[in-house]
């Protein structure tokens, strides 16, 4: 088989550029197998993340040609003859080629309140169905391409003002859970900044764990914040109630 | 003194190193003991090799077969390691995985759910009921999440991306641990009471396995080097499934949870083999069996055409494939251009645990060494000889909790150690450094991959006493070689740099895989010797082989085991069918 002609970004935060490299394909390649070669051969001192090279652990995560993608699961017969462009995540502060600083999601994970269910005893008698419902958002492997590809983060410094989609996910999980008792919405509104949201799905559209976070996590979550917050029958219910 | 302001220095009552399910269950533990509490990982958290575990959490709740028990768990672990395992760690896990799988409910875990809205079970290869705990086949997934967003609310510290390459002692006693943060470089020094060692196995010395880039075994090199004695290191678990084809794929996990959800193994000919292996429990025999059973199907010149068998699951419902299997249809589809529903997935054994590891002690997970203890993979005893199926994930668990409480005991009777001898971290500094000032020219990648193959070609599912000689002298070759390693670039972020320390950390494990190999002159679970096909349970099956060093160089010696009591040897005998295919059969499924 014919050389594959790679364009990696190599820099840190002071600044970089691509750097060009031929590399040989093998059938079924994927983008990460051809960094590999890449630190192997040429540049081992190439910065890339990766763990499990299967899809299961979300740390390969770049822009492939501009898109965001698992390193690991886009194969290089992908861009027929075409040069393929690896970048690093644009929403992340960079630290070197293809690393970037996502510190602020663990910092975001440690925040949102914890499951807090009504009852200890366990076993529990959960439906099925009722548990399809969560086990939905729990398939995220945390490869923050949601985060990167959001634009609230990506191109309006929204890191600080809204936790973005993949914690949309997780907040969804934890009040969609039979046994969770606390109520999100007041911190969805005021913390999480789910408002900035405009639902324009880019984060569902590439999910790799083809989560449905727009239908079936932010916009429920803005029906739950919308019932609590801006409902004017409600409001008038608490006023009389005294609440 | 000289390198006092290189490094930051951070004190813990118990240090744990790794955070993978045992890691983490283990700084649960000691956070909960009220210790503070440092956890470091080489990787982002949530990242580790846990993750990829599929198929399911082995623990006899009897949800589906209510005749299950933690006798039943007992004996069929103890029959899968055929009896090489320590019999009271097996007895302490199957009567602790139960607790330890609620517990993780109780945490938030989302499993799948019987039609009566209990924790649904599924058989798997050599447990005689159905007893795998799941959620579909990312059962490792949705552990190490439950697992993580708990331990976060604990008030421990997390240092990701932080390799640990040297335990610091004072005496015999281990008191800390020193290394490098991958972002930059810069060097740490941990001072604990007490250390938890739970950095997982170290497949990434075969060239053809199913594990992440971490199962590079520094957890327990170091640890051999601070003096704990290992055991078992020759039984390395084949699984009898990863991906063939394409060759980029090669070695991707295919979950075992394909056969327990009625996946059958065909041969070229279109037979269905495991009837002349094991016509009892066929696909569902232990993985040394199937695994042995691929290999010699193949070997007769009835293999699929990359040298595998097929594993077909398309005689069932396809929506129920989709549900069951998720994970499996996404790899096939994204990777192979395979529709499993449709179409037969072709696979071949790769290589995926280690039995062997770190002596512990059952109760508390210490080590031979005072201070060290280990949990999870990177610790044995429990296994034997052979892994079963779904066992890893509540081995985690359940000696996780014990190490991390048996560590939070031991530090509360101590005192931090007042002043860490220096010269271990000079010394440490200096090696850590050494390739980038080296004059050599030996590429970290490359002696890697060499090394692979060694292991790959003569330490593999069949051994010889003439390719294990063969691949000694290899493995000390490289090591002298990988003294002349060389790096380019800095210290930030540089992956060949870190490989070298990697790769000095792999070839001592090698060396007591094929050391080991050697002395246990028999067959017996994953240790197949063409040339001692045999199992010799008069001599060799009432040893373990063990590992140490004395004087700077390499021991390996046979130690007698833990005798077990009458008792408990009863509750071995008996019947080892797949009971849960009878009460299946009776119900008319």
């Amino acid at each position: 088989m014919a050389d594959a002609v790679l364009k990696v970004f190599r820099g840190d935060a002071s600044g970089g550029e691509e750097k060009t490299y031929r590399v040989p394909l093998v059938e079924g390649m994927v983008v990460l197998d051809a960094l590999h070669y890449i630190q192997a051969h040429y540049d081992g001192d190439l910065a890339v993340r990766w763990n499990c090279k299967a899809g299961k652990c979300g740390s390969c995560s770049t822009e492939i040609n501009g898109r965001p993608r698992l390193a690991c699961k886009t194969r290089m017969d992908l861009f027929g003859e075409n040069e393929i462009h690896v970048w690093p995540m644009h929403a992340f502060p960079l630290i070197k080629d293809l690393v970037t600083d996502v510190s602020a999601n663990y910092r975001i994970a440690q925040e949102i309140p914890a499951f807090t269910p009504s009852d200890t005893n366990v076993p529990w008698t959960i439906q099925n169905q009722d548990m399809e419902r969560v086990q939905e958002f729990r398939k995220c492997i945390e490869c923050f391409l949601c985060q990167d590809v959001c634009h609230v983060l990506r191109e309006h410094d929204g890191i600080g003002r809204y936790h973005g989609p993949r914690f949309m996910v997780k907040i969804a999980a934890l009040e969609m859970h039979p046994k969770d008792t606390l109520k999100r919405t007041r911190y969805l509104k005021e913390k999480g900044g789910l408002g900035l949201c405009n639902i324009t799905k880019c984060c569902q559209e590439l999910c790799p764990e083809h989560i449905h976070i727009t239908d079936n996590a932010i916009i429920p979550l803005k029906e739950r914040v919308a019932d609590d917050f801006y409902d004017p029958v409600r409001w008038a219910l608490r006023k009389i109630k005294g609440e | 003194m000289k390198h006092v302001d290189k490094y930051e220095t951070h004190d813990y009552d118990v240090l744990i190193i790794g955070a993978g399910g045992a890691g983490l269950r283990a700084a649960i533990a000691a956070s909960a003991a009220g210790l503070s509490v440092g956890l470091v990982c080489k990787s982002l958290l949530g990242k580790a090799h846990t993750v990829m575990a599929e198929g399911g959490i082995a623990a006899a709740l009897g949800n589906v077969d209510p005749a299950d028990s933690w006798e039943a768990h007992f004996a069929d672990t103890m029959r899968g390691g055929q009896f090489l395992n320590n019999w009271r760690m097996a007895q302490i896990f199957a009567r602790e995985a139960p607790q330890r799988v609620l517990e993780l409910e109780l945490w938030g875990a989302a499993f799948d759910r019987t039609p009566e809205g209990r924790i649904m079970q599924r058989p798997f290869g050599a447990h005689s009921y159905r007893r795998l705990c799941h959620v579909g086949d990312r059962t490792g997934l949705e552990l190490i999440r439950t697992l993580q967003d708990e331990g976060v609310h604990q008030g421990m510290d997390v240092y990701m991306e932080t390799t640990l390459t040297r335990l610091l002692k004072d005496g015999d006693r281990v008191v800390g641990a020193f290394g490098y943060r991958r972002e930059n470089g810069r060097f740490l020094v941990f001072k604990a009471k007490a250390v938890v060692v739970a950095t997982g196995g170290w497949g990434k010395v075969y060239k053809v396995t199913s594990n992440s880039w971490e199962s590079t075994g520094d957890g327990l090199a170091i640890s051999y080097e601070a003096g704990a004695q290992l055991i078992d290191m020759e039984m390395v678990q084949i699984h009898p499934t990863g991906m063939v084809w394409p060759p980029g794929v090669r070695g991707i996990l295919v979950t075992e949870a394909v056969r327990g959800e009625g996946g059958r193994l065909l041969n070229a000919e279109g037979q269905r083999f495991m009837e002349r292996y094991d016509p009892k429990k066929m696909e569902l025999s232990s993985r040394d069996v199937v695994a042995r059973a691929i290999f010699r199907e193949a070997e007769a010149g009835r293999g699929t055409p990359h040298g595998g068998a097929w594993l077909d699951v398309t005689h069932l419902p396809a929506d129920r494939i989709r549900k069951k299997l998720p994970s499996m249809c996404d790899q096939f589809e994204q990777l192979a251009d395979i529709d499993i529903t449709r179409e037969k997935m072709e696979v071949a054994p790769t290589v995926h645990y280690a039995m062997g590891g770190i002596r512990v002690d059952p109760e508390t997970g210490a080590s031979s060494v005072p201070g060290l203890f280990a949990a999870g993979e990177v610790a044995a005893g429990l296994h034997g000889s052979n892994r079963l199926g779904g066992n890893s994930l509540s081995d985690l668990l359940v000696f996780g909790k014990r190490a991390g409480e048996g560590a939070a005991a031991y530090a509360r009777g101590m005192q931090y150690p007042s002043q860490i001898d220096e010269s271990q971290i000079d010394e440490e500094i200096h090696t850590l450094l050494a390739p980038f000032e080296s004059q050599g020219t030996e590429n970290p990648y490359l002696l890697h991959e060499e090394l692979q193959d060694t292991m790959q070609n003569w330490v593999g599912i069949r051994r010889n006493e003439e390719e294990l000689e063969k691949a000694l002298d290899t493995v000390l070759e490289l090591q002298r070689r990988a003294k002349n390693l060389h790096v380019e670039g800095s210290r930030m972020y540089n992956p060949g740099w870190h490989t070298c320390r990697d790769d000095h950390f792999m070839l001592e494990i090698c060396e007591a895989i094929v050391r080991s190999a050697i002395l246990r002159k028999e067959s017996r679970g994953a240790h197949w010797r063409s040339d001692y096909p045999d199992k010799d349970d008069a001599v060799l099956g009432k040893v373990n082989v063990v590992t140490h060093r004395e004087g700077g160089e390499m021991v390996v010696e046979t130690f007698p085991l833990e005798p077990m009591p009458a008792e408990v040897a009863e509750l071995c005998k008996g019947v080892t069918e797949a009971r849960w295919a009878m009460t299946a059969s009776k119900e008319g499924k």
